[in-house]
């Protein structure tokens, strides 16, 4: 059993997680309430990585956050370590490679907030902070919940990305999945055979929560109804 | 915050929705705002509150200007202080009812908005119920919080989204009665969003007529319903007696009009300004006609009586619809009548009877 592998992950999962739903209830409640030109293409451009290899995926964010690139030429100048091959670059990656798992259920989630509820709580005189605080935020939590459950198992099994962006330097960026193929490189299926129940107990619990959730969020908004 | 302020309204727009309104409504009066389904209500009510920027106009209330696209003001929602009652009500599922009530109070001190909040829910009856959440309350009851919600704000109006449109009959009928007894103690212009006719002949001062984002026509509810200005008013507001006439003579002193209906004549008590000759439309409510008994002849001495032939007859509860067409013309009549009458003068299906139409219910159409 690979620690030093599960301890990267978990951080991996919680630095993205931390920084990508705040993000996905921004993009998600403006995607659920605002009707606006080129909408379709953005959601469309939301759900990319749902569809596209992980590979791919990896090779791209290679190119475009690489040394050569923009953005890691900036990245570098600024905070003199390169993206790629790199923790951070890694929670980048699992960012973008995880934006539709948080989007889309903090999006469904705001669009069964019935419109009159958002036009009592503005007609209450309530400020925009307290309707997200104290109606918003209460109505939408199981989506962010589910979200954040999808999107912190989805980072814990990453491999396709991880492995482009990254490679596989241990306590940098050799993840747990990274571990479970090198252990089966060297046959060393115990090892693997314990990191892989680990990582599929994990998956088991968070897809039961987020069911529980989705199911919950059903019952609630039947009764707005 | 302004009490005892009138709210003036003049805005108009083309797109996304057409929509024209230009009316006043007065500290303590009632507006109905009633029309079809689509026709702008809604949106109406929504530009009131700020929730919706019209395109053009001018909203005021009192002396606070809330909306001026000529001098680019637009005050928010939570500026303009209102007390609004969405369609659904609005409440917030995962609050109780006391904290649905104490939500709308932001602008008090906090040690004041419980008190403020419970007395309120006493107000509308809600007695023992503050703690429970909106789903474990009837559509009744529901209702009763969002109006306390929208009222403990002391708001400087009250708008009313088809307030009565999702509860049933009973709780419907129970509820008239209390917002017209609170009616009685505010001193805000209240503006109701309804479809339907008798909620606003019921509860409303004053009442404007909406269509395809067309104001039609704005009056007191019975004026509107018994002189509509054109046929569309008078098909609105569920007026079918709608047929055509020809003038015969006119006498402008005495208020009288004489008309002919195929070959009969009818005598309407308006005389609008028409020639000899022309052609008209003319209406009478369905509450205009009166049935002769077939053994008493209890209409031999009335004027406009019609030799009609029963074509049916459907019991509503306490009153009952008749229609019958007129013999020799054939123009169909509706008639509601109290169903014990109908059961004392016989009236059945296929029953050749006579009617009398009340002449100070005939109304004479204008013509576009």
């Amino acid at each position: 059993m690979d620690w030093q592998a599960l301890l990267l992950s978990v951080k991996l999962s919680s630095f993205t997680v931390l920084l990508l739903i705040p993000l996905a209830i921004i993009i998600g409640r403006g995607l659920a309430y605002f009707q606006f030109r080129g909408k379709s293409w953005l959601e469309a451009l939301i759900l990319v990585p749902l569809v596209l290899p992980p590979t791919v995926i990896g090779y791209y964010l290679l190119v475009g956050l690489g040394n050569q690139s923009f953005i890691g030429g900036l990245a570098e100048q600024l905070f003199g370590q390169q993206l790629v091959f790199n923790f951070s670059g890694l929670v980048i990656a699992s960012i973008i490679v995880n934006i539709p798992f948080a989007v889309q259920p903090i999006q469904r989630a705001y669009e069964t907030i019935p419109i009159d509820i958002r036009d009592a709580a503005a007609c209450c005189g309530m400020s925009r902070m307290r309707i997200f605080l104290k109606v918003e935020l209460p109505m939408v939590w199981p989506g962010v919940l589910t979200a954040l459950v999808l999107c912190f198992s989805h980072v814990l099994g990453e491999f396709g990305v991880v492995l482009m962006l990254g490679g596989n330097i241990a306590g940098e960026t050799k993840t747990i999945s990274i571990a479970i193929y090198d252990s089966v490189q060297a046959f060393d299926f115990d090892s693997a055979g314990m990191m892989s129940l680990v990582l599929l107990l994990f998956a088991v619990s968070a897809l039961a929560l987020t069911t529980s959730m989705s199911r919950r969020l059903g019952g609630l908004n039947a009764t707005q109804r | 915050m302004p009490h005892n302020a009138d709210l003036v309204c003049d805005i108009s727009q083309e797109l996304p929705i057409p929509l024209a309104a230009n009316f006043t409504c007065k500290a303590g009066e009632v507006l109905a705002v009633v029309g079809p389904s689509g026709g702008g209500k809604t949106t109406l009510l929504r530009m009131i509150a700020g929730l919706t920027i019209p395109k053009q106009g001018r909203i005021q209330c009192g002396d606070v200007l809330w909306f001026d696209s000529a001098e680019a003001v637009m005050l928010t929602p939570q500026q303009r202080h209102i007390g609004y009652m969405p369609q659904h009500f609005g409440l917030f599922p995962h609050l109780s009812a006391l904290d649905n009530v104490i939500a709308g109070l932001d602008h008090i001190p906090k040690s004041e908005r419980k008190q403020r909040a419970l007395d309120w829910l006493e107000r509308v009856n809600l007695h023992g119920l503050p703690n429970r959440l909106p789903a474990q309350l009837s559509g009744g009851q529901r209702q009763r919080v969002a109006l306390a919600r929208a009222l403990a704000r002391e708001p400087a109006i009250l708008l009313l989204d088809e307030p009565f449109s999702a509860v049933d009959r009973e709780t419907r009928e129970r509820l008239y009665i209390e917002l017209a007894r609170l009616k009685q103690q505010l001193s805000i212009p209240v503006v109701m969003v309804t479809h339907d006719i008798h909620e606003a002949l019921l509860l409303a001062d004053k009442m404007m007529l909406i269509s395809q984002g067309k104001m039609l026509q704005q009056g007191q509810p019975f004026e509107v319903l018994s002189h509509p200005n054109d046929e569309a008013v008078a098909r609105q507001m569920g007026l079918r007696n709608i047929f055509d006439g020809e003038v015969v003579e006119q006498d402008v002193e005495r208020n009288m009009t004489w008309f002919k209906l195929g070959e009969e004549l009818i005598i309407s008590d308006s005389a609008p300004p028409l020639a000899k000759g022309q052609a008209i439309r003319w209406v009478i409510p369905n509450q205009g006609i009166r049935f002769n008994a077939i053994s008493s002849g209890r209409l031999c001495k009335s004027i406009n009586k019609l030799d009609v032939m029963i074509e049916s007859v459907l019991v509503m509860g306490e009153s009952s619809r008749v229609i019958a067409s007129v013999i020799g013309i054939g123009s169909i009549l509706n008639a509601d009548v109290p169903t014990h009458l109908v059961e004392k003068l016989a009236l059945q299906t296929g029953v050749q009877t006579t009617i009398a139409l009340k002449s100070e219910q005939i109304h004479i159409l204008n013509t576009p």
